[in-house]
């Protein structure tokens, strides 16, 4: 009977706080809301702005070439005649873009595999789990550079985040899993299976409550993740370049050797801007970590 | 008995793993839609300025697809491929200088990485873990939290990024290290010693710092955690002083998942090795495989890739052997 008042929960609650916490005043910590506050400027800037541009920022020549910042040109043009507040902008949403798309693929097939492997076990998890192993253990670098170099930079910006995809997923499953384990010893899952409800529903309905809080965070270090990937291989010059990221803009400054013509805005901008975003990633992620820690009573 | 049984299985995924990234490799690029043979005949009538006649281009087809083991079925070409890997580590010639073969670049390059991967994982492993011990034991201190804060601070920021800033910082506005790396060859002197060590400093300093940061924030949540054990409140009411405490009983006891980590982040600190190698210039695998995509040169590639999944599946492999001692219950999964 339980499991059957437990199906009809609301899925958007699991993503508020509960209720003790709600009547506390929602206590947000330090790190939390630094975290989210950089995050929001970021995402609201990088996302609104572009709207206001009438010139791809990608276009070489559009301006007088290396420009000092000014009212005109916030933070300079470059060697191409682009305008680096604007690449600068239309890098963050791409970058965005990309890592909350490989993040979310990510995130799903961890949760799924993880979980379907520690809560199924036997054979299945064996074999599920050496693959997952394996998938961590290999470097993945090495592997996208040898893609890179076979694409040539002819790889379109979403088939490098399907190659991240690929390569990203283990880390979380295996987590995933480790907590699967502990859930599924639980007496209230027999009680599930006894009313009836099949391994799908025990799974989703179940098990999953107890690690989206764990899936949160997951989703928030993929992001980083995939961004931070995509951005190495960027500044070696192995991505797609016809891009604006915040890889493909330091990988041009670094090319025009922006260093030591003094075009210090071109690389020190987007270097600053990168550190924020994974900063603001990061605190948010730990910060929501001991935020449930706290609310589950273990910190 | 169980530690036989331990070894046993982690031998059996060290074997897996090996099969599945040489698999791995062996398959992608046959699914890719370029093939380097072509690509290389195309590179070569570039070259040449003219194309080169019908007949010539069918003879280099053949010769290339020999040399490559591109004959026979996909099948074939696989058992092939694994026979000349583990039995002969034979992984062609160079593509880029031609007649030697790639083997024995990696042999030169393999050493620099290697050394410069295990110092700076030991440093970083070290310092951050005992940074994380004091900032975890000593919560309430002033100083403790000063260095988490760092921690924290610079454990998100990718490893090119710190390459760019400690290139920007150290090398270009104070020159205090070189730009990039020159190691001349020659004889194993003292002053050649001191080239080599001015040389890895920054590529070095770049790793530890981006590898440390990790440690300082899982150690001081392990060392908080263990420090509200039972046992350790035993022996604080016993009177034992707090430096053993910190030492014998958080630390030992907050050691073994770390051990652990370290284990699963080989790989992870390897691409970031590989990635430092590239922006410094450092004469290891990394800027082996950079020149190779540069000069396509895929064997070369092929080269590298399997010798890194090698090195890294090894080296897990040995910390994990490792562990039984850190940890007299052997705990196995």
């Amino acid at each position: 009977m339980n499991s059957i008042l437990r199906l009809k929960r609301d899925w958007f609650s699991l993503f508020l706080p509960s209720r003790g916490t709600q009547r506390r005043g929602l206590k947000l910590n330090l790190r939390l809301r630094l975290g989210l506050a950089i995050l929001a400027v970021l995402v609201v800037a990088s996302f609104t702005l572009p709207f206001f541009s009438d010139v791809d920022p990608m276009q070489q020549g559009t301006y007088a070439k290396n420009l000092p910042p000014s009212w005109e040109h916030l933070l300079g043009t470059n060697s191409q005649g682009q305008d680096i507040f604007w690449f600068l902008v239309f890098a963050m949403r791409n970058s965005l873009l990309l890592g909350v798309a490989v993040s979310f693929c990510v995130t799903v097939i961890a949760t799924l595999v993880g979980l379907s492997a520690g809560y199924i076990g036997g054979w299945y998890e064996r074999v599920v789990m050496l693959l997952t192993d394996s998938f961590i253990i290999i470097p993945v670098f090495p592997i996208l550079i040898v893609l890179g170099a076979l694409f040539r930079g002819r790889a379109s910006f979403w088939l490098v985040g399907m190659i991240l995809v690929i390569f990203g997923w283990a880390w979380g499953a295996r987590t995933v899993r480790s907590m699967a384990l502990s859930i599924r010893e639980r007496e209230f899952i027999n009680m599930a299976r006894f009313s009836g409800a099949n391994t799908m529903q025990i799974i989703l309905w179940e098990v999953f409550p107890y690690v989206y809080a764990y899936m949160v965070v997951g989703f928030i270090n993929a992001i980083l993740y995939a961004i931070n990937t995509e951005a190495a291989l960027a500044v070696i010059g192995l991505s797609n370049l016809e891009v604006p990221t915040l890889g493909s803009i330091i990988f041009w400054a670094l090319n025009y050797n922006a260093m030591f013509i003094g075009q210090y805005t071109w690389i020190v901008a987007p270097v600053i801007a990168t550190v924020l975003l994974f900063l603001g990633l990061f605190l948010t992620s730990t910060g929501y970590n001991e935020l449930y820690a706290a609310k589950r009573g273990h910190s | 008995m169980k530690l036989a049984q331990y070894i046993a299985a982690r031998l059996g995924v060290y074997v897996v793993v090996l099969f599945m990234g040489i698999t791995i490799t062996f398959f992608l690029p046959r699914l890719m839609p370029s093939d380097p043979i072509e690509n290389y005949i195309a590179q070569l009538q570039n070259q040449a300025g003219q194309t080169l006649s019908e007949a010539e281009v069918m003879q280099l087809r053949a010769t290339l697809a020999e040399l490559y083991g591109l004959e026979g079925s996909l099948f074939t070409q696989y058992i092939n491929h694994l026979k000349r890997i583990f039995l002969t580590f034979d992984f062609g010639p160079s593509f880029a200088s031609f007649p030697r073969p790639v083997s024995e670049f990696i042999w030169v390059a393999l050493p620099w990485t290697l050394g410069l991967l295990t110092t700076t994982t030991f440093i970083a492993w070290s310092l951050g873990n005992f940074i994380g011990l004091l900032a975890g034991f000593f919560h309430n201190n002033r100083l403790a939290t000063a260095l988490e804060v760092v921690g924290v601070l610079i454990y998100p920021i990718p490893y090119y990024i710190l390459a760019l800033v400690f290139i920007l910082v150290l090398a270009y506005i104070f020159p205090v290290f070189p730009l990039s790396t020159t190691i001349r060859p020659g004889p194993l002197t003292w002053s050649k010693i001191q080239m080599i060590a001015t040389n890895s400093a920054l590529p070095a300093l770049t790793l530890i710092t981006a590898g440390f940061g990790w440690n300082i924030l899982s150690m001081k949540s392990l060392a908080y955690a263990t420090k509200e054990e039972p046992y350790v409140t035993f022996a604080r009411l016993k009177g034992v002083p707090p430096r053993k405490i910190m030492i014998s009983y958080v630390f030992r006891n907050a050691l073994l998942p770390q051990v652990t980590a370290l284990a699963l982040s080989i790989g992870m600190i390897f691409n970031g090795a590989l990635l430092t190698e590239i922006l410094f210039s450092y004469p290891g695998l990394g800027l082996l495989m950079r020149t190779a995509v540069g000069s396509g040169d895929y064997n070369m590639l092929y080269g590298t890739i399997t010798m890194s999944i090698m090195a890294v599946a090894t080296a897990a492999l040995v910390i994990d052997l490792l562990y039984p001692l850190f940890d007299p219950r052997i705990r196995y999964k």
